[in-house]
């Protein structure tokens, strides 16, 4: 076991991947001399060569347009967009080709294109940085999308993703790269489970907590801050937010009888929304009190002296637990 | 007067663009061959005759499909009526490894490629998106958003590069787009990659004069070609109307970028003589005096011309094509009627490599309700 950040973790991730198939490439904006501007691809370019780590045009469209030929030729393109408010220049690559282009083919293509996206606040950041446009991608039929919570579960997920034949896109949160934990670079891929597999991360009767990327630590914590006070809860990391692992989440609210799911993105439209939905009609005879969302509000991310008052955090999580025991 | 003074200033604010050398023909309206200093072209009569064929079958297939479409029995169809050369003469140039990516207009090219025009009619019935294997016939598949295309030659084109497929017995790539594309972000990020990159991909843009009600001048200030000089590659214009030029053009830019001497912009100057799609109306648009002019310049009958008064066909030879474009007609329109609609529970396939959970479950609620009329419809 080695302690590593999640960006280190990632890059030893993306190291795996690259010695493990040829095919692999890494492509995107300033990933190469430099790393990428949160380290994740650092030191890459110079063990692996300039045709297998390229920094690109500054040019979103283009990294996932030439990604998608490069996927044709038989590559496995892993494209960096540098941060989370700078995917949609290449929005339309990635819902209108990449996302369409196996069904288009009959099934007789595969887009094996991996798009990490460092996403979501808390970093003091200015606009476009902060970011978290989960659901738009988890609404468009034909992408795999996926966020990593811990540098564990980075580690095995970014080599699970490049090895899937589908496009997948990747969330990484960003103000978690620097949080610390044991990895095991020596171990398989297996102890991680299936990519499209939800994980427990605190095991609970009272109330389900479904989270993923950078509520993965936060909601972990509140378990904690709730035991104290006596409640126990099953907090779950999707993980995979399309698919999502439904199976997991009614096992746990048939458990539970109440369910809040707590995500950075704004709640109106996201994918808490979808999870209330699916949960009410699954679960209904199960349920003590309505599904509810902690998230963003239906603002703009606001400017980064106050972010603190729109993210959720630990006492918000905490709110929404007691007001789910209040119906 | 004031009417004058925005004349005077709009004029001031479009300069004219430099004097442009003429276009690249070795084949001239009327049928006279040409010889250009930069572009030889070697090609014997009976590759001519192949060309012509290749020409008139495409416009029969077009033709059918227009009338398909009358009939009702396409949803819609893009027709590439006066573009055949352009098509023909730019494919005709490619290697048997090169890889050609399309919009959906270049039913030519796909029928150099040997792909079977009913593939192309399934798209425009509605029976699928495509469906073909672009490795097969080294054929993209259509792509229906303008420009998205080029990003995707200019990456498989740098894995060309990766490949180490360059040289002599080499791969490279050609893309397809129109005048109106060369306007998409798409379109220009190509020319930077491809250009920084030095990829193997020559972009073909088919200049004919209409995205679909907007005429060149909303697209460009200056000749398609010339912007290839500010990207930092050769560009040139070739009579898009003429075969010969086409493939002579082509043929050299596919040999330049195989040989790693990176992209070239070959603008084919073409007129698109019929609707952009059977959906649209151009009287609402253009002069008809504008399609006469052109219907001067026809690339089907220029090379017709040419066989008639170099003396090298008979009309043994023009009955032979007609009577083999008459089957070719017949054919496309008794696969076209007999087309079966997929079965509706196939439009779950081939989302993922494996379908979902969630996907299988929405397959069995729409079988289900499906079958839930079975009785209904057995008690009619």
């Amino acid at each position: 076991m080695t302690a590593l950040t999640l960006s280190k973790a990632l890059n030893e991730g993306l190291r795996k991947a690259m010695e493990n198939d040829p095919k692999v490439l890494i492509m995107g904006e300033d990933v190469g001399r430099l790393g990428g501007v949160f380290r994740v691809t650092d030191g890459l370019q110079k063990d692996f060569g300039e045709d297998r780590v390229f920094d690109t045009p500054l040019a979103e469209s283009g990294i996932v347009g030439t990604a998608i030929g490069l996927a044709l030729r038989g590559y496995r393109p892993v494209c960096e967009i540098q941060f989370d408010g700078f995917v949609f220049p290449a929005f339309n690559q990635i819902v209108n080709q990449l996302a369409k282009m196996r069904y288009r083919s009959l099934g007789k293509l595969i887009l094996p294109v991996v798009i990490r996206i460092p996403c979501g606040g808390g970093i003091g950041a200015v606009e476009h940085h902060s970011e978290s446009p989960e659901a738009l991608f988890a609404h468009t039929a034909g992408l795999r999308v996926v966020a990593c919570g811990d540098p564990a579960d980075a580690y095995a997920m970014i080599q699970q993703v490049i090895t899937c034949d589908d496009p997948v896109i990747f969330f990484e949160p960003k103000r978690r790269y620097w949080d610390k934990m044991e990895v095991d670079l020596a171990g398989g891929l297996a102890a991680a489970g299936p990519l499209d597999r939800a994980r427990t991360l605190a095991s609970g009767t009272d109330v389900t907590v479904l989270c993923y990327g950078p509520m993965v630590r936060t909601c972990a914590e509140a378990a904690v801050a709730a035991a104290a006070d006596g409640r126990s809860l099953d907090v779950i990391d999707l993980r995979s937010l399309a698919p999502l692992d439904t199976p997991a989440i009614f096992d746990s609210v048939r458990k539970t009888g109440r369910c809040v799911v707590v995500h950075e993105a704004p709640v109106t439209g996201g994918l808490g929304g979808e999870i209330a939905a699916r949960v009410t009609q699954e679960c209904f005879y199960y349920l003590q009190a309505p599904v509810l969302r902690v998230g963003g509000y239906s603002t703009p991310y606001p400017p980064s002296r106050i972010e603190e008052h729109y993210l959720p955090d630990l006492d918000r999580v905490l709110d929404a637990v007691d007001r789910s025991f209040a119906y | 007067m004031a009417v004058k003074a925005a004349g005077r200033a709009a004029s001031r604010a479009h300069p004219k663009p430099p004097a442009s050398p003429p276009l690249i023909q070795l084949l001239t309206p009327e049928g006279e061959r040409t010889e250009h200093p930069d572009y030889p072209l070697e090609v014997s009569t009976d590759e001519i005759k192949a060309l012509y064929r290749d020409l008139v079958l495409v416009r029969r297939m077009d033709f059918e499909a227009i009338a398909l479409q009358r009939q009702g029995e396409l949803g819609i169809w893009a027709s590439l009526l006066g573009q055949e050369a352009a098509q023909v003469g730019s494919a005709r140039a490619l290697g048997p490894r090169d890889m050609a990516f399309p919009t959906y207009r270049e039913h030519g090219v796909a029928w150099c490629r040997g792909l079977d025009p009913i593939k192309l009619l399934e798209l425009f019935r509605g029976v699928s998106h495509g469906g073909w294997d672009p490795r097969e016939h080294r054929l993209g598949l259509y792509t229906i958003v303008i420009g998205s295309q080029t990003l995707h030659a200019t990456g498989y084109a740098m894995g060309i590069q990766r490949d180490g497929a360059l040289g002599e017995d080499g791969e490279a790539v050609i893309v397809y787009f129109g005048d109106g594309a060369t306007s998409q972000g798409d379109v220009n990020e190509a020319f930077i990659w491809a250009s920084v990159t030095n990829a193997p991909v020559v972009f073909f843009c088919q200049n004919n004069q209409w995205a679909i009600s907007e005429p060149l001048e909303r697209q460009s200030r200056v000749p398609l070609y010339l912007r290839a000089q500010g990207f930092g590659f050769p560009g040139m214009q070739v009579d898009g109307n003429d075969v010969l030029g086409c493939l002579a053009v082509t043929k050299k830019a596919m040999r330049a970028a195989r040989e790693g001497q990176g992209p070239t912009l070959i603008e084919a100057y073409t007129y698109r003589m019929g609707a952009h799609t059977t959906t649209d109306d151009p009287t609402r648009y253009r002069l008809s005096a504008e399609l006469e002019s052109w219907k001067l310049k026809d690339p089907v009958e220029r090379v017709r011309q040419y066989l008639i008064r170099s003396a090298l066909a008979d009309e043994g030879f023009f009955a032979g094509i007609n009577a083999e474009a008459d089957e070719v007609g017949a054919r496309i329109r008794a696969s076209c009627i007999q087309m079966a609609d997929p079965a509706p529970l196939s439009m779950f396939d081939n989302v993922f490599t494996e379908p979902t959970a969630q996907l299988e479950a929405e397959r069995a609620q729409l079988a289900a309700y499906l079958d839930s009329f079975a009785d209904e419809e057995d008690g009619r």
